[in-house]
């Protein structure tokens, strides 16, 4: 399902209904080019989820870690060369924490995505509008 | 007293001898080049297990320079937060097994008010002064009040100033660190050539980056040919941006707060951009302007040391059961 934002605060908008229907040991994959708003989408998506902290990148320190109403694990591979040096960190350990786990540059993981696992992919449509193509599971829990 | 000091909250594993809190024997970084050929050319790069491979080498090696043995030791401090948990917990483990066996303190340091006392290293800040703590992980502008009392008057709501130099550099293929490549380029083009937007700049302390690298990114990808003189613009344009932003906030929380004194932390300070308008602007406004050499700014163990001699001097000391805290807080 592909759901059109036309603003930066639509997407947050989107993100908050997406984090109100995570459980534990849901792993959120995320895939977009630089300035697509994955960064806005995941405060959106924390925000859903009961974290008041800012959420912020990432990317430096490649793991954030947040107390929502669960734990919320903010993940960046952007820096990261390929799946060994992914591998290497132990990611994996976060996926069954009993927390939610975001990651952005998740085409990055290749075999190490977990099977059960959501997809989100966002496509820049212009300046401001985002095209937000979310996987099935996900999907119809936002539209039931 | 001699301190030994261990930093590993991120890429780089570090260890620092220090007498007397203010006097660096050591500060010995894995990422330095002499350091690489040395062990085989290990980069002990994000990965914990890189940082378990360095860090007893690293740690003998600041001891050998500063000509100091264990048993010369007066105390041992660590950073325990913020940084990743993997990092954070082998130079605690290496600090805990240290202070055990020698029967010293244990001290566990901030990593982020460890780079506001790299200031206390080679000056001494006039007490109150904001400190503008800028790199590729934090941007934060503090007020430090007194020693171990701060607060936190903004911090940035996306990406760390740092990140953003990384992000567009890579982006117009410019090559990698981003920070260093960008100045360069900076000083040949006209920052005033494009005008990005200024996100926030006139409301309130935190900062916002991420839209700024949004606008190249879209400015950009609008071009259809791009010249060399327009990629050192656009360079020079957009680091003009970020060091106004930067700079303004952080002159008008000295003035807001009637503090004399403003000072620099953090990697990015190595932007010869931000040295100069910091320098500039602050004296315009009769400030005192700190900024410490390099090698102080970007992740380092003496400022862990310097920050634990303060902190036993108060007393604040720690047990073995010190945690690493991911999300540690200043």
């Amino acid at each position: 399902m592909v759901i059109t934002t036309k603003s930066a605060e639509a997407t947050v908008e989107l993100g908050k209904k997406i984090g109100a229907f995570l459980v534990a040991n849901d792993v959120v994959c995320l895939t977009g080019r630089l300035g697509a708003g994955k960064t806005t989408l995941i405060q959106g998506i924390a925000e859903g989820s009961g974290v008041k902290d800012y959420v912020t990148s990432p990317t430096f320190i490649i793991i954030n870690e947040y107390q929502g109403k669960l734990p919320f694990f903010h993940v960046d591979l952007y820096r990261l060369e390929n799946v060994d040096e992914i591998e290497d960190l132990g990611i994996e350990e976060y996926f069954n924490r009993g927390g939610v786990c975001v990651i952005e540059w998740a085409e990055k993981l290749e075999e190490l995505e977990p099977k059960y696992c959501h997809e989100i992919k966002i496509k820049v449509i212009s300046e401001t509008e985002r095209g937000i193509c979310v996987s099935s599971a996900l999907a119809a829990r936002l539209k039931s | 007293m001699i301190i030994l000091a261990i930093e590993t909250s991120c890429d780089e594993t570090s260890a620092a001898v220090l007498k007397d809190g203010r006097e660096v024997l050591s500060n010995v970084i894995s990422s330095q080049i002499e350091f690489h050929k040395k062990y085989g050319g290990i980069v002990p790069e994000l990965a914990s297990r890189k940082h378990i491979e360095v860090i007893n080498p690293i740690i003998q090696e600041a001891l050998d320079k500063a000509n100091v043995k264990f048993k010369d030791l007066g105390a041992v401090a660590v950073t325990h937060g913020p940084g990743l948990v993997g990092s954070l917990l082998v130079g605690i483990c290496a600090a805990k097994a240290i202070s055990y066996s020698l029967n010293i303190p244990l001290v566990g340091v901030n990593h982020l008010e460890a780079h506001i006392y790299a200031n206390y290293l080679d000056q001494n800040p006039k007490l109150p002064f904001i400190c503008l703590l800028v790199s590729g992980g934090h941007t934060m502008l503090v007020m430090v009040k007194d020693h171990g009392k701060y607060k936190v008057l903004g911090r940035t709501r996306d990406d760390a100033a740092g990140e953003a130099f990384d992000k567009v550099a890579r982006f117009l293929k410019l090559g990698y660190p981003g920070g260093p490549i960008i100045d360069k380029l900076a000083k040949e083009g006209n920052p005033n050539a494009i005008k990005f937007t200024r996100p926030m700049i006139e409301d309130g302390y935190d900062f916002s980056f991420s839209g700024i690298k949004t606008a190249v990114v879209n400015y950009y990808g609008k071009l259809s040919v791009v010249g060399s003189k327009l990629l050192v613009d656009i360079a020079a344009s957009f680091q003009q941006t970020v060091v106004e932003v930067l700079t303004t906030k952080t002159i008008r929380a000295a003035k807001d707060n009637k503090c004399e004194t403003i000072a620099l932390a953090g990697g990015v300070s190595a932007n010869s951009g931000l040295r100069k308008a910091l320098m500039e602007k602050g004296q315009e406004q009769g400030l005192v302007v700190h900024i410490p050499p390099l090698n102080l700014c970007t992740d380092n163990a003496a400022m862990v040391g310097c920050l634990a001699h303060y902190l036993l001097k108060q007393g604040k000391v720690s047990d073995l059961k010190l945690p690493a805290v991911a999300s540690l807080r200043l």
